[in-house]
């Protein structure tokens, strides 16, 4: 039994050390850009980087799009899948889980052959465009942690009778949706959200070959032409990350009314 | 005119006709129960009804207009559910206008309605709790609340009252006709429970298999039932194995008793009846009145409180039979010979 349990430990310690070495190694290297001493000189050079901001707003910008064209398509379709569709369900599970399998590079030369200047649909003739490209490439490739994010949420609820209760009172689809069934999955949309924010904000390979200035080439840029401001950016893109894993749990804990169901 | 009108209704899922030929006719104010076992279709004919289901045959009118294929959101119709069905993310006043708020109600018509309709489920103090923070009979009275804010035209319940425990499931059946009644709501209300039925509705419909097979008063269902189906589904009922003696004087043989009935008999000589009786016209001893007299053999006995509940065997057959408890009469010992008597018109002969 004993030994059970120090094995376990082993293996947590083993894992922890795997997952916190490099990082620390990382963050230690960041702080080194000055002689002898550490400081945060690659945090201020990298801050001071005009492109830094540029690029990092830009990306910001895009992920907002993308959060809210992919909860747009998202919970109206997951909702109706489990009201009217639940033998679909299997189906459309498959479909949303296909960004995971298909590589982004796949996707985005599907996108350049579909979309280029000389086809039906022009969309990289513009920068609007482009950038329109660009942000339904991240709304697909956050479709399946969007999809099983809201569709957990609708578990929660009784979405066929909340239907008929608010039909009763004289509600049509647009008033169901943004007024029973939305506000309560928003729980689930937002942690989908962060997720969604997370990958845009790393995504490296749609919007290089896109050639849009989002801030994964940049880190990217930055990696092949500096020695310290890449480690210094790893640490703020984890960061970001981990702030966004911790508002998951703060607003699924902080929400009024979901601690009552069940 | 009547309220609501539904005339050879049919539902068919795929092949299984679960509604078949069903027509009722309901009076303005009338409080109507659903009544039938597990899947006879109560829930669907309810459906159907709110303009969740869409009927296969047949016609549906309210008021005089047909709404067989109007949207369930433009019937104004009312519905409780038995899950309770309130909106988790909306307080309970919210709850309540939800119905005004979606037709666009001025804000105080909405306030003040919210009020009246809070008070008159007796919880003017709980609207701005949240659903998970009521017990099940409150969030069954919000609900109840929340349909009839809309003033709807017809009240549509569900087995509202099955998820809760039985003491609050009788006060609460009161309440709810109560309310009926002050509103003077036309009201459907479904049921599988026949005391339930019984106990609160004008007319009640006893289903079985997607047929209405008896629509009458309660006392009318409960005495007078018009099928072999009828009078088992609805109370206790004791049936005895009889043959027809004598069809012209209404002599039946059960066993070695002849029994007299007070009409003639339409089956031949011979054929065999099932004789029913509910437990409570039948008395241990002779009574005054009572015509016919059974002698049989104590088999058990179950002591209510307000009920003496008797089992006896007559005739190599089993039945039961309810008397009130009095101090002086103890209950009778267990294999005693006793006689049982009750009166010939209170015997009901079912053909099979
Ligand atoms: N959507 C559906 N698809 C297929 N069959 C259905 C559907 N809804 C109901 N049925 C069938 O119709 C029959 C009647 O169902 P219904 O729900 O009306 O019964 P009920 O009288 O309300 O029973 P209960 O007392 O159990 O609620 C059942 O045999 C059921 O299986
Ligand atoms: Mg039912």
């Amino acid at each position: 039994m004993k030994s059970k349990k120090l094995w376990s430990w082993l293996a947590l310690a083993f894992g922890a050390l795997y997952f916190a070495l490099p990082l620390l190694g990382t963050l230690e290297f960041s702080l080194r850009a000055r002689r002898g001493v550490y400081s945060l000189d690659a945090y201020r050079s990298v801050l001071a980087d005009p492109q830094f901001r540029e690029t990092f707003s830009y990306s910001v910008v895009m992920a907002i799009f993308t959060i809210l064209v992919g909860a747009l398509i998202v919970v109206p379709t997951a909702y109706w899948v489990r009201l009217k569709l639940p033998h679909w369900r299997p189906v459309v599970e498959f479909i949303t889980l296909l960004p995971l399998v298909i590589p982004p590079i796949v996707i985005v030369f599907g996108y350049i052959r579909l979309y280029n200047t000389s086809s039906i649909l022009p969309l990289t003739g513009t920068t609007t465009g482009t950038n329109l490209l660009l942000m339904l490439g991240y709304a697909t490739l956050s479709l399946p942690y969007m999809y099983r994010a809201v569709d957990t949420g609708l578990r929660t609820i009784d979405v066929g009778t909340l239907t008929e209760a608010a039909q009763s009172l004289g509600a049509g689809w647009s008033t169901i949706l943004a007024r029973v069934i939305l506000p309560n999955v928003l729980v689930a949309v937002l942690s989908g959200a962060f997720i969604t924010f997370a990958i845009v904000i790393g995504e490296f390979v749609l919007a290089s070959l896109l050639n849009r200035p989002a801030f994964g080439p940049y880190m990217q840029l930055t990696g092949a032409n500096k020695a310290y401001e890449p480690a210094a950016l790893a640490v703020i893109a984890f960061s970001i990350t981990w702030i966004c894993m911790g508002l998951i749990q703060l607003v699924t804990r902080f929400s009024k009314h979901t601690n009552a169901k069940r | 005119m009547a309220s609501l009108e539904i005339e050879h209704l049919e539902k068919s899922f795929g092949a299984n006709r679960v509604v078949k030929d069903f027509n009722l006719s309901i009076e303005e104010g009338e409080f109507i129960s659903l009544l039938g076992p597990s899947g006879c279709g109560k829930t669907t004919v309810l459906r159907m009804v709110a303009g969740f289901e869409s009927p296969s045959g047949g016609a549906i009118r309210i008021g005089g207009q047909d709404v067989t294929h109007l949207g369930a959101n433009q019937r104004n119709i009312g519905m409780v559910f038995q899950a309770y069905a309130l909106f988790p993310n909306l307080t309970v006043a919210q709850n309540v206008g939800f119905g005004l708020r979606v037709a666009k109600r001025p804000r105080a018509e909405i306030k003040a309605r919210v009020t009246e309709m809070l008070e008159l489920i007796g919880l003017p103090d709980l609207g701005n709790r949240y659903p998970f923070q009521l017990s099940g009979g409150q969030q069954q009275r919000v609900a109840l609340a929340r349909a009839l804010a809309i003033q709807p035209r017809v009240l549509l319940l569900d087995e509202p009252l099955s998820a809760l425990d039985a003491k609050i499931r009788v006060s609460l059946r009161e309440e709810i006709r109560d309310i009926q009644r002050r509103l003077g709501i036309t009201t459907i209300f479904v049921t599988h429970d026949q005391e339930e039925a019984l106990s609160i509705s004008d007319r009640v419909v006893v289903m079985n298999g997607g047929v209405a097979e008896q629509i009458g008063a309660p006392f009318e269902i409960y005495n007078q039932p018009k099928t072999r189906f009828v009078a088992q589904f609805v109370g206790t009922l004791n049936a005895l194995e009889a043959e027809v003696a004598d069809p012209e004087r209404g002599a039946l043989r059960v066993g070695s008793t002849e029994v007299i009935l007070s009409e003639p008999v339409t089956a031949g000589q011979g054929t065999p009846v099932t004789l029913a009786a509910r437990p409570e016209v039948l008395a241990l001893g002779r009574r005054e009145g009572n015509d016919t007299v059974f002698t049989g053999r104590i088999v058990e006995t179950h002591f209510l409180g307000s009920i003496l509940r008797v089992r006896m065997e007559v005739e190599g057959q089993l039945i039961a039979l309810d008397t009130f408890n009095r101090p002086g009469n103890p209950p009778p010992k267990v294999g005693t010979e006793a006689e049982v008597s009750v009166a010939s018109r209170d015997l009901l002969v079912l053909a099979d």
